[in-house]
């Protein structure tokens, strides 16, 4: 009897697990096709979203800026002293540009993305959540999911393929700077073996997509969490703390897809 | 912060990153590359296309005149069929070849072409007859080989 007990405890704990994953990402996803369903009122007051992309974007843009430099930076430093090997360090451009446009671009502005403005957009819903603001702006017939997640989340979307971009075009000049006026290639090797290996639709094309999609997945997780936080003060540190784990995650995995997806052939 | 000055600061967040997609587009992505040019497609048949890929370069004299659209296989006559199109502001004679070409030692495969000496033009859908496959190095060796032991098989031979 015990056994029996014990095994059908196992299959409880299982069937749990299952049903509360699929619960949230129910959730989550009713969530935001509420949420791109309300938006269409944001035309109507772009001014909503005009601040939050001034939050989540114009604040993020130092720290997007600096990483993209000293990534490029060490590019052009790794870069050399593999390519010096087999005589071939003109190539250092084509190297710095590809592997930036390709995936350091999108990706670790997404994750410094989700470091920077995600954490703060959990914090700010779940304090809001826990101070019983969303509450109160259900009572006075104001919707929040339109009136909070949706300018936010269009914010994101909007600011992480420009963040994405200008991480990738410092990060080119950073490469360009430590190559050719401190180690010596030649600048127009540089250029011109950047220029006739990085395609403008396959490469950038793609690393902007690829940008897009991290935007939607990293700010929608960000406010999804703040959304669901427990109203305390510990809540919304876990949910702070799952934001960050959550989306990296996220993020990693779905570079994988996409790389998968736009580079096989 | 007022309203104008939460306005100002998001455009020029905005400009930057417009610039910033400029300078990829026309200083790292090669802008001028892109060409919305009206070509003309032009067809040739190899025995073997090597490593050849669709959207390699199509040259003539070293200069790129239009890319590979299409490459498919022939089951009839156990063929590659290769189809490019070239810029409609370059006009080849009917009778020019094609050959699959290698930048380098071990560059990227493209195809060059050579004028003849026809008045007549190639056309939209036209085919390019005279064509050369590309050099497989397995191929060289093997025959560079079959010839080694050939020779030595006729020395050996004649010293009877």
């Amino acid at each position: 009897m015990m056994i029996l007990h014990k095994a059908l405890d196992i299959f409880a704990s299982l069937g749990f697990f299952v049903r509360r994953n699929l619960t949230s990402l129910g959730l989550a996803a009713r969530m935001f096709t509420a949420a791109i369903y309300r938006s269409a009122f944001l035309l109507k007051r772009p001014r909503l979203v005009i601040d939050q992309i001034l939050f989540v974007g114009n604040h993020s843009f130092v720290i997007i800026a600096v990483s993209g430099l000293f990534v490029g930076f060490v590019l052009g430093l790794q870069g050399y002293y593999t390519l010096n090997r087999y005589g071939s360090e003109q190539a250092l451009g084509l190297l710095v540009a590809l592997s930036l446009t390709r995936e350091l671009g999108p990706v670790i502005t997404a994750l410094l993305f989700a470091g920077r403005a995600g954490t703060s957009l959990t914090a700010e819903i779940g304090l809001m959540k826990a101070g019983e603001q969303l509450s109160a702006m259900e009572m006075m017939a104001v919707d929040p999911l339109a009136r909070v997640i949706a300018p936010r989340l269009w914010a994101g979307i909007i600011a992480m393929p420009i963040l994405a971009t200008i991480f990738t075009a410092v990060g080119v000049m950073g490469g360009y700077f430590v190559g050719v006026p401190l180690i010596g290639v030649d600048s127009g090797a540089f250029w011109s073996q950047m220029q006739g290996g990085v395609d403008l639709f396959s490469d950038i094309g793609n690393g902007l997509i690829k940008s897009l999609v991290f935007g939607v997945a990293v700010t929608f997780i960000a406010l999804y969490q703040g959304f669901e936080a427990k109203p305390t003060p510990e809540g919304v540190s876990q949910a702070t703390t799952r934001t960050v784990v959550v989306s990296s995650l996220s993020v990693l995995a779905l570079d994988f897809l996409l790389t998968a997806m736009m580079f096989s052939n | 912060m007022r309203k104008s000055a939460i306005d100002i600061w998001v455009g020029i967040f905005v400009a930057i990153g417009l610039l910033a997609a400029l300078f990829l587009a026309l200083k790292v992505g090669n802008m001028n590359a892109v060409s919305f040019q009206p070509t003309y497609k032009v067809s040739a048949r190899f025995d073997n296309i090597g490593g050849l890929k669709p959207r390699a370069p199509v040259k003539s004299a070293g200069v790129v005149v239009g890319r590979i659209a299409n490459i498919s296989f022939d089951d009839k006559t156990y063929q590659a069929t290769v189809v490019m199109t070239i810029e409609q502001t370059y006009q080849f004679p009917k009778d020019s070849s094609a050959k699959i070409l290698t930048s380098g030692l071990l560059g990227e495969q493209y195809i060059g072409l050579e004028a003849g000496g026809s008045d007549e033009m190639l056309t939209d859908g036209s085919k390019i007859a005279q064509t050369q496959s590309a050099i497989v190095l397995e191929n060289l060796i093997s025959q560079f080989l079959y010839n080694k032991a050939a020779d030595s098989g006729q020395e050996k031979g004649a010293a009877k």
